[in-house]
């Protein structure tokens, strides 16, 4: 487990170009041209995010919902 | 959306009209919500809706000439729900659990009442409930003496009047009697109108001359009273109507009527409002909500064992439960969309016009609008004709309009009509060896995605049998566009399919899906259309199809786009039967219900989708026959044993009724396949296969859950691709699995994958609309 979400369905993924274990950081989510910081794990050296599919389906499906019917 | 076209369609739905019973009592009482509750058990809660509109319960209960019971519509099955004797086992087990408190007004306004008669006293209740202190005035040595008097004690024991007298009075009434109100003299009126804020004289039927001096009276020596407000000639004088002379039988509910009638025109007087702006009409009866009674077997009235005592407990409740209750909701009982919304049409009219109102704020309805499956059967359901799809449709086309559709709901159907719209797989052709078309063939987009190789036979069939040439065009009718509210697109199209008619010499048009029929007969009716199952009842079927057995009977389902397409359903009914089908029908081509494709549902909601569908499934055990593509595939999906018409004729396996749906890939692969087999094979024109980016291997529970979440396996393909140009991958330490994510359209498809020798072993996918990246 590299831990960086604290959470324990995370896969103990590296990123395959840098060889580097992910790292939570501030990124950026963005949905009809709405902006918002977000903390997940990425890699450190080139930046790639990863996005799990529990987070996918859940909270950010239930935001991008809200965001479409406002 | 225009207000007055809502407010039109609102008005076409009569669910909320009273029941005959609440339409006919003079007080209105709800006995449709006693009965609900009574047959629930829950008797005290009737008891609650009983005496918030009906003063004197107990009174009541047992001398009412209930004229509900005369109008209820279970008379229709088995007879008259015994409303009175329920009222009767009410009083008798929940009188004591009556709660009864009266306003408290900041400056109590007096109030005189002449008369302590059923009239008189109801409106003394009225009255003090409204937080005004009334005294009564009665001649008699007791109140309501006439109803001791005039009624048997059997019919009305005087335990039940004095409970109801009681319950008065300690309601702050003062009941004065032996005191008779007179026209001069020591009890006057005019001390009285003087002393009181307002009179009511409530002293029964009857000429009133001692009254003379002071009111005007009518040639009959009456007083003369308004009838509509009981209004008399001094301001702040009232009278019952009984006064007035009209129909004097006596009833004691038309008493307690007029005395609430009085007490509604006083309290307004008192609080100096008109008295009669929107004032309900109290003497209305009728109603025009529609009662399917003929969907109830007859039952019969309980009987009370005890005919004297009436009804005990549970005998009250087996009667309650006789009560329908009276809904009409024909349309939500069918309606597995209206029915998932827990709603009817008038109320939902209504939520949509909101949700289409709102400035700012959330749009809650935007995803039950987009669930209707736009199919008809409502309308042909309802009473008076009201179509929701009209009204979800008319809803869509405003939130397009308004940039308030979300993205979600219709992207992906957009995009596959987009891709058959295509030069990827749209093409049009006259007949080989012909430069001209005397018709042009038009499959639509489902059925060459679903059984391409049986519409290759079918056109086959058609140019062997069609003089004059006959056309092919792959292309799409522009349904979902205009299924989902975007009028432009949904022009395009149509726009599109005209210009190819008049470039191919206006051929007359053959279709044979009967959402695209309904399509050019609705949108460009003066195009010839026809249906190819009515062109095959016509040219005849191929020769080598011969009638065989089909093994066991058929059940015939309708597409929605067809129910009132008769010669359509006809031909199809006819071509089966010629074909050894034993064809038999569910519910009728006009009654017939969505597969949940129609109005796109499935893509908004795939759960009401799936309700569509299921629901339909379990109507027959037999195998189902279908004409639309995307019926017979759906049943196929859910598990049920379907044939699409053209299996029948062109079968393309020994048991087609086992066919599995293609899928949203498999029925791209189908129309790419199809354009380069015809164009190959019949136009002879050079195709080269394409080359898949790479090679994948997906188990069919992955498969099925990359269709449910509206993934394309040639888009995973190209995220793979991709990926494997870049190296741009997180791997898994511990499972060696690649993961990799890829922008496709308005999607951001992740990928789990495996490289094996077989190919990419594709472990699952999913998507999300939202972009994240790392600031830069
Ligand atoms: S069936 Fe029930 S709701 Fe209908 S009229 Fe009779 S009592 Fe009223
Ligand atoms: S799904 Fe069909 S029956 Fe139901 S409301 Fe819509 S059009 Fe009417
Ligand atoms: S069928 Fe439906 S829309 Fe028509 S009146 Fe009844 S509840 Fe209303
Ligand atoms: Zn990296």
């Amino acid at each position: 487990m590299t831990g960086v979400s604290g959470d324990p369905n995370t896969p103990d993924l590296v990123c395959g170009s840098c060889d580097k274990p992910l790292e939570m950081r501030k990124v950026e989510a963005s949905y009809l041209g709405q902006t918002f910081p977000v903390d997940l794990p990425c890699c450190p050296s080139c930046g790639f995010v990863y996005v799990s599919e529990e987070l996918a389906s859940g909270r950010m499906l239930k935001v991008e919902q809200a965001l479409e019917d406002k | 959306m225009d207000g007055d076209q809502v407010k039109a369609w609102e008005a076409l739905c009569i669910e909320e009209q009273p029941p005959a019973c609440a339409a006919a009592c003079p007080l209105r009482v709800d006995a449709r919500g006693m009965a609900e509750k009574m047959a629930a058990g829950d008797f005290n809660g009737a008891m609650a809706l009983y005496s918030r509109v009906v003063p004197f319960p107990a009174i009541i209960a047992h001398i009412c000439e209930h004229p509900c019971e005369a109008v209820c519509r279970r008379a229709e099955a088995g007879g008259a729900v015994r409303i009175g004797a329920l009222e009767r086992a009410l009083v008798e087990e929940a009188y004591p659990t009556i709660r009864r408190s009266a306003q408290r007004a900041r400056k109590p306004k007096t109030i005189a009442i002449v008369g302590a008669g059923l009239a008189g006293l109801t409106a003394a209740f009225d009255l003090v409930m409204k937080g005004h202190a009334v005294t009564v005035f009665e001649t008699e040595a007791r109140p309501l003496e006439r109803l001791r008097l005039d009624i048997d004690s059997s019919v009305l024991p005087p335990s039940a009047i004095d409970a109801d007298l009681g319950a008065l009075t300690s309601l702050g009434v003062d009941i004065r009697c032996r005191q008779r109100v007179t026209g001069g003299g020591s009890q006057a009126l005019g001390d009285l109108i003087a002393g009181h804020d307002a009179v009511l004289l409530a002293t029964g039927p009857g000429p009133a001359v001692q009254f003379s001096e002071t009111l005007r009276l009518t040639a009959a020596g009456r007083i003369d009273l308004d009838p509509l407000t009981l209004a008399t000639s001094l301001p702040t004088v009232f009278g019952s109507s009984l006064h007035s002379g009209g129909d004097e039988t006596y009833s004691a509910i038309l008493s307690v009527r007029d005395g609430r009638r009085a007490a509604v025109s006083l309290d307004r007087f008192l609080q100096g409002a008109s008295l009669t702006a929107s004032r309900a009409d109290d003497t209305a009866t009728g109603t025009c909500l529609y009662v399917n009674t003929a969907r109830h077997a007859a039952v019969p009235p309980v009987e009370p064992a005890d005919p004297v005592a009436g009804y005990c407990h549970a005998e009250a409740m087996s009667e309650a439960a006789r009560c329908f209750p009276c809904h009409c909701l024909e349309c939500v009982k069918a309606c597995a969309y209206l029915t998932h919304y827990k709603t009817y049409p008038k109320r939902a009219v209504r939520e949509i016009y909101n949700n289409d109102s709102i400035i700012m704020g959330n749009r809650k309805s935007n995803r039950m609008i987009d669930s209707c499956a736009l199919c008809g059967l409502c309308q042909e359901l309802c009473p008076n004709d009201l179509a929701m799809g009209d009204v979800c449709l008319d809803a869509r086309q405003s939130m397009v309009d308004h940039g308030h559709m979300p993205a979600s709901h219709h992207d992906f159907a957009l995009r596959d009509m987009a891709f058959s719209r295509s030069d990827d797989v749209a093409f049009v052709r006259h007949q080989p060896g012909h430069d001209h078309s005397a018709v042009l063939f038009f499959p639509g987009c489902q059925l060459p995605a679903s059984a391409p190789r049986q519409v290759e036979a079918v056109y086959r069939h058609l140019c062997d049998h069609l003089p004059g040439g006959v056309g092919f065009m792959l292309d799409c009718c522009g349904a979902p566009a205009h299924w989902s509210g975007r009028k432009a697109l949904h022009q395009d199209a149509l726009d599109h399919i005209r210009a190819i008619w008049e470039d191919h010499g206006r051929p007359r048009l053959i279709t044979a899906c009967s959402t695209c029929l309904k399509q050019i007969g609705e949108f460009m009716p003066d195009l010839p259309v026809a249906s190819l199952w009515t062109e095959l009842a016509a040219i005849g079927l191929p020769d080598h199809v011969a009638a065989r057995s089909v093994a066991g009977p058929l059940a015939i389902h309708d597409p929605c786009t067809s129910r009132h397409a008769h010669d359509v359903q006809a031909a199809v009914r006819s071509i089966a039967t010629l074909l050894g089908a034993d064809v038999r029908e569910l519910t009728g081509a006009e009654k017939t219900t969505c597969c949940g494709y129609g109005g796109l549902v499935s893509f908004a909601n795939p759960e009401v989708g799936n309700a569509f569908v299921d629901r339909r499934i379990e109507e027959s055990d037999d195998d189902y026959l279908a004409y639309c593509a995307m019926c017979r595939d759906n049943f196929a999906r859910r598990g049920k044993r379907a044939l699409h018409l053209i299996d029948l004729i062109f079968p393309d396996a020994d048991d087609p009724a086992a066919r599995p749906d293609p899928g949203f890939s498999g029925r791209r692969d189908n129309r790419l396949r199809l354009r380069r087999r015809l164009l190959r094979d019949l136009w002879g024109e050079s195709m080269s296969d394409p080359v898949p980016p790479v090679a994948l291997v997906i188990a069919d529970a992955v498969r099925a859950d990359i269709e449910r979440k509206l993934l394309l396996v040639d888009d995973i393909a190209e995220v793979i691709a991709e990926a494997q140009r870049t190296g741009r991958v997180f791997k898994d330490r511990t499972s060696g699995h690649l993961t990799t994510s890829g922008r496709v359209g308005t999607i951001t498809t992740w990928v789990e994958y495996e490289p094996t020798d077989a190919g990419f072993v594709v472990h699952r996918a999913y998507g999300h609309r939202m972009q994240v990246e790392v600031k830069p």
